[in-house]
């Protein structure tokens, strides 16, 4: 019996290191097979490469090149006319600008807007494109999708308002992509695909990750920032991937995008080693149609390219508060681009109108004023299309030396954050605050969750207090989750009381998820995207209400329809939210255990059946051995 | 006692062996197995050994005063020659022309008597049209004034040629006599007009291998694009100093003027689209070198490979079709580096300053300085002379696409083509060698796959693979049969369904999925299930042989 129990530990191991040997052995040899497959592939690359081969042997370079013999001169032979036609009135218009506004905590928000407009119509019949600022890529884009209105943003870390006041355009950190469709499209959700797809190849960016599981469709949150007075939700689809990684390969696409590329202009400034090493950045594009003139006779397409950044200043300052173009992106401006019709830099110098706070030098005597965010600012203003503004060294750098650190921010009048609580990794509970700091108006938000299917929300748990007391919202739209195929979305339209914090709690359950499912590093958490308030807020000045005037770009983004309110858009954090999480060695594991509890049982049952049974003399005891073995050496018989 | 128990045992043993194999095999088999449709692996067998043949038609026009009356009693009658090439171990070609000889109807007569071939042409075109793939060649007498003194062929801008007959060919022969005289030379016409074996191999270079022989005929094949059932062609307008040029370009017009005929006349070949754009800053990758000889700046044919590469990055493929791309690329030299010529290989200015890369594009330098006048104020404006540009791109256009422009054989005359850029023959030429083309492409795509699928016996097959392979076989049959019949519209028409359905289902993510495990991983999991269990019993099986076998040697020994 000792010898059984003892021998089915050694059975085991044998079977499993067994096993082991083969799995290593056999991982060593699969590369081969993995090759020839790849071979096999794509028999066409093979025989292509065959052919360069076959074809440098033979000497013929890669690539001939040759020069063209123009056989029919017909074409060539009129003359060429001396004369210059006169030009014609080119229909599309580039303005680039830049924003500098120096942050009470000491940072420095540089904000870039590239416009292109252009006069044209993308649905038309014909396939002829000719473009000549506007970037093709996109252009195709948006002919072949037939879309409306596309945004994009790419966005590394989170905007702080309350430290940093309200940016002029708000991104929630990672990718956010909505895009309004032109209801003559019928499927939209196969264009949608597709348009990631693409996208994604344009920006480099994992766009293609968006799908179903991952999109919804806003019932109000997102309305057209253009034209257009189609609002059917049908043809509106919004993502977010909140865990993507913004970097330099980014960048290079969305650059490449502008017509002066970053050869010139304000874009030079854009070196990815400086623009990475900051505390927030945000690129977005922009296409929506426009109307040209105030009575909106012609609409013309609009790209609106934006490069939002902050810099921290104690990061790089070396102990002193100094600000310079020089010293943040390492170059300094020597010419506007010549294809813009307006290159302009907007310092802010609100809190600063006689100097005190900071000095800002070259001295600039141009000064403009703008409504933004409901609020009048004063600007200084550097227009890179007049030579003298660069002076004498014939090269612009900036520079903004603090003198006291004194002054205080005017606090953001919405406000709103989320976390998660609960403990254990079955419920928890999804809280939003959202912070009305206008000490006597109320007025209302609507929110949007976009929460994961893994997240179960228990919609019967939601409750949104403000004040200690329940706060009804005057509209809901929940749209449950599939599990596999669509996530839950919430929105809500809630009126925040003056001075207040209003607070949206709702529970959930964590799903288990498939094996295959789970990212390759599944600890980390998964991530919930921002959820999104946009709201009206009291302005405090009367607000511009006239889309077509000439005004800063930073200013004219969101359209505004009346004068007492201007439209914000607050992001929250997304979340990060941990999951059940298998041992992953574990299918492997329960296998091997699996067929080897099986063998033992199956190897006991088949000893039962097969073995014969017989009746053994019992042995004799160890003393009457021993005393037969002394017998044998004495030579007497055994007993 | 004893020897029951024994037996029992050893019965047991074999029952378990019995439910084991009959059992447990093919439940583990069936539940493992891959789903793999039913392809039709013989006909693509059949496909692997290709044996096209193409078959071209021919009307002879006997013109008044070539043939004798006695002679024209005999005509209309038909020829019909037959010549076979084997071109490898796997792929044979038979040319098939079949020549009809007639008398001219009057109408004709009276169209031959037109002043010029040129409107004899013509006013023959508007008799009647010939079908695509055809020919007809009107055999004029010696003495006719329609062709110049030293030309003895004509080719129309359609499908007509005329044949001066020889001057040998007096009166007083016999038919038999005057057809073998005209035989190789309507061969020649063919030649030129609708396939030559040349273009016909070049065409099978997919699946043939060429021995490098001869480097020429190669860079002629390389040249052309990859037959695709589309192309998107780009003219970009390359300004490096915005500073000093502001060009102007008509190229909306332009298009519409030089190069939306041809492509309306390509469009039975493939489907065409065209967008163009402006890009600035986009520098060459090479320093021009100045001449001070010429106080011009040159550019050398050897490093020409190198211009382009830090363009191509701008230029930007068509985010919304895979189809390939034409570039044409207008490169208007900075004021600094201007002019610009470019030499070719054998240090002589080539005279349209443009070159042409195979399969990529081509790209022309226009010099501007002529336009700064005494004393230019930059930045300049400067309208391109769009026809001087869009000759050259026409040209590399119809190089690109493969219209053969090959130097016709001497004696012949070709009419200039009109305005559609493209003569309907030469459309002809490209048809049939666009269709050799895909057929040879689409076999050997749809063979690779089969080969691929047999080699890997794990991959799943699913039904919509299946059903794209057999609609790409059914079409390569139907086109490999229409160009037997010689109707060439249907055989390109069925070749480029046979090449999208081949490529769709080689293409086809469904064939990617991560369910190929090698066999030994597999094992290696079935390992502490299958050693276990198949130890006792191959063991016991063993013992159960060698004692019946002791048995049957103890019965034997016993009996003697």
């Amino acid at each position: 019996m000792a010898a059984h129990r003892s021998c089915r530990p050694v059975w085991l191991f044998i079977l499993c290191s067994f096993s082991l040997f083969i799995i290593a052995g056999s991982q060593e040899t699969t590369v081969a097979p993995e090759q020839h497959a790849s071979v096999l592939d794509n028999p066409q690359t093979a025989a292509e490469t065959a052919e360069q081969t076959a074809g440098e042997s033979g000497g013929v370079e890669e690539r001939r090149w040759e020069g063209t013999e123009v056989r029919d001169a017909a074409a060539q032979k009129q003359a060429e006319p001396a004369v210059l036609q006169p030009t014609p009135q080119p229909k599309d218009d580039f303005q680039e600008e830049l924003v500098v506004r120096p942050l009470h905590s000491g940072d420095i928000y540089a904000s870039f807007q590239f416009r292109t407009l252009w006069e044209t119509d993308f649905m038309r019949g014909n396939k002829v494109s000719h473009y000549r600022l506007f970037p093709k890529s996109l252009g195709q884009v948006i002919s072949k999708f037939s879309v409306r209105e596309l945004h994009i943003s790419f966005t590394q870390g989170y905007w702080r308002t309350m430290q940093w006041g309200q940016p002029y355009l708000p991104s929630p950190p990672g990718a956010e992509l909505w895009v309004w469709f032109q209801d003559s499209v019928t499927d939209v959700d196969a264009t949608w695909k597709e348009l990631t797809n693409v996208l994604s190849g344009i920006f480099c960016a994992s766009l293609n990750f968006i799908d179903s599981t991952n999109t919804v469709q806003p019932s109000a949150s997102f309305k057209p920032l253009g034209i257009g007075n189609v609002t059917d939700h049908r043809f509106l689809r919004y993502a977010t991937l909140p865990r993507e990684i913004v970097c330099t390969e980014n960048l290079t696409p969305w650059k490449k995008l502008l017509p002066c590329g970053s050869k010139a202009g304000l874009a030079v400034l854009l070196k990815s080693e400086k623009l990475f090493h900051s505390s927030f950045h945000s690129q977005a594009v922009h296409i929506r149609p426009v109307c040209q003139d105030w009575q909106c006779k012609t609409t013309s397409w609009e790209l609106r390219q934006t490069l939002n950044v902050v810099f921290d200043l104690h990061n790089s300052g070396q102990g002193k508060r100094e600000w310079s173009l020089f010293k943040m992106f390492s170059r300094t401006l020597t010419e506007a681009c010549p294809l813009a019709s307006s290159s302009k830099i907007y310092i802010d110098i609100t809190d600063n109108p006689e100097g005190e706070q900071f000095e800002l030098s070259p001295a600039t005597s141009l000064l403009s004023q703008a409504m933004v965010l409901g609020d009048r600012r004063t600007f200084s203003v550097y227009d890179l299309t007049q030579q003298d503004t660069f002076g004498s060294v014939r090269s612009l750098n900036l520079l903004i030396r603090w003198k006291s650190t004194e002054g205080d921010m005017l606090r953001p009048l919405l406000h709103a954050e989320r976390y998660v609580a609960g403990y254990g990794l079955q419920t928890g509970e999804i809280h939003t605050l959202m912070y009305n700091h206008h000490p006597y108006r109320s007025f209302p938000v609507l929110q949007l969750d976009s929460v994961p299917w893994y997240l179960r929300l228990y919609i019967h748990t939601l409750t949104v207090t403000s004040k200690g007391k329940d706060n009804k919202p005057s509209y809901i739209h929940y749209q449950p989750s599939k599990d596999r195929v669509r996530p839950h979305l919430l929105e809500m339209l809630v009126q925040l009381p003056p001075n207040s914090v209003t607070e949206v709690t709702v529970q959930f359950e964590r799903a288990l998820l498939k094996w295959t499912e789970y990212t390759p590093d599944p600890n980390h958490g998964f991530y919930v995207g921002s959820s999104v308030i946009s709201s009206l807020v009291p302005s405090t000045v009367a607000m511009d209400t006239n889309s077509t005037r000439e005004r800063p770009l930073f200013s004219s983004f969101f359209p505004c329809k009346e004068e007492s309110s201007y439209f914000v858009r607050v992001y929250t954090e997304p979340l990060l939210v941990n999951l059940p999480t298998p041992d992953f060695s574990m299918p492997y594991n329960v296998i091997c255990l699996t067929c080897t509890v099986v063998a033992v049982g199956y190897g006991s049952l088949y000893n039962l059946l097969t073995r014969s049974f017989q009746i053994e003399e019992p042995s004799p005891g160890l003393a009457k051995r021993i005393a037969n073995v002394i017998r044998k050496m004495r030579g007497v018989p055994p007993l | 006692m004893f020897l029951s128990e024994r037996r029992r045992g050893q019965l047991a043993a074999l029952s378990i062996a019995a439910v084991v194999i009959i059992v447990g095999v093919p439940l583990w088999w069936r539940t493992t197995e891959t789903y793999r449709a039913w392809l039709p692996v013989s006909q693509i067998k059949e496909l692997a050994k290709l044996q096209l043949q193409l078959s071209a038609d021919v009307e002879a026009v006997f013109a008044r005063g070539t043939v004798t009356p006695e002679q024209q009693k005999k005509v209309p009658l038909t020829q019909t020659q037959e010549e076979e090439r084997a071109i490898d171990e796997d792929t044979a070609l038979r040319y098939r022309y079949e020549t009809r000889y007639r008398t001219a109807t009057i109408m004709e007569e009276d169209a031959l008597n037109q002043p010029s071939a040129a409107e004899a042409d013509l006013s023959l075109h508007t008799l009647s049209e010939s079908p695509c793939g055809s020919l007809v060649v009107y055999v004029i007498p010696e003495s006719s004034s329609l062709l110049p003194e030293d030309v003895n062929v004509y080719i129309g801008q359609r499908r007509t040629a005329l044949l001066r007959i020889g001057p040998q060919m007096r009166v007083g022969k016999t038919l038999e006599q005057l057809l073998a005289h005209l035989e190789p030379r309507i061969r020649q016409v063919l030649q030129v007009m609708s396939f030559s074996h040349n273009d016909i191999t070049a065409a099978l270079s997919d699946r043939v291998r060429f021995s490098p022989d001869n480097k020429e005929s190669i860079a002629d094949n390389m040249r052309a694009f990859k037959s695709s059932p589309g192309y998107e062609i780009t003219f970009s307008l390359l300004n490096p100093d915005p500073k000093s040029h502001r060009l102007h370009w008509d190229i909306e017009g332009a298009v519409q003027t030089y190069i939306q005929p041809l492509l309306t006349k390509l469009s039975p070949v493939a489907n065409f689209s065209i967008d163009s754009q402006t890009l600035y800053y986009a520098m060459l990758g090479v320093n021009p070198r100045f001449d001070t000889s010429r106080s011009a700046y040159t550019l050398n044919a050897d490093s020409l490979a190198h211009v382009i590469n830090p363009v191509e990055a701008r230029l930007g493929s068509n985010a919304a079709s895979s189809n390939p791309v034409l570039n044409f690329l207008l490169y208007v030299p900075d004021a600094q580096h201007s002019p610009l010529y470019i030499q070719g290989r054998k240090k002589q200015e080539v005279p349209s300053n443009a070159f042409h890369s195979p399969r990529w594009g081509g790209i022309m330098v226009y010099n501007v300085n002529g336009f700064y006048g005494s004393e230019p104020e930059f930045p300049v404006d400067i309208n391109i002379n769009m026809a001087k540009v869009m000759g050259v791109f026409l040209a590399q256009l119809r190089l690109l696409l493969g219209v053969q422009s090959s130097t016709p054989p001497p004696g012949f005359l070709v009419a200039r083509c009109g305005s559609t850029g493209l003569a309907d023959w030469e459309l002809d030429r490209l048809m049939w060698s666009r269709s050799v083309e895909n057929v040879a492409t689409a076999t050997t795509t749809i063979t690779s796959l089969a080969q691929l699928l047999d080699q890997i016996g794990n991959i799943v097959i699913n039904d919509n693979i299946a059903q794209q392979v057999s609609s790409a076989v059914t079409s390569l049959q139907l086109a490999v049969a229409e160009l037997e019949a010689g109707n060439l519209g249907f055989a390109l028409q069925y070749s480029k369904e046979a090449i999208l359905a081949s490529e769709k289902a080689f293409f086809d993510p469904s064939l990617l999925h991560l369910l190929y495990f090698p066999d030994d991983q597999k094992f290696a999991i079935y390992i502490p299930l299958f050693l276990p269990m198949c130890v006792p019993i191959l063991l016991s099986l063993l013992k159960i042989v060698s004692e019946a076998r002791q048995r049957r040697r103890e019965k034997q020994a016993k009996k003697d």
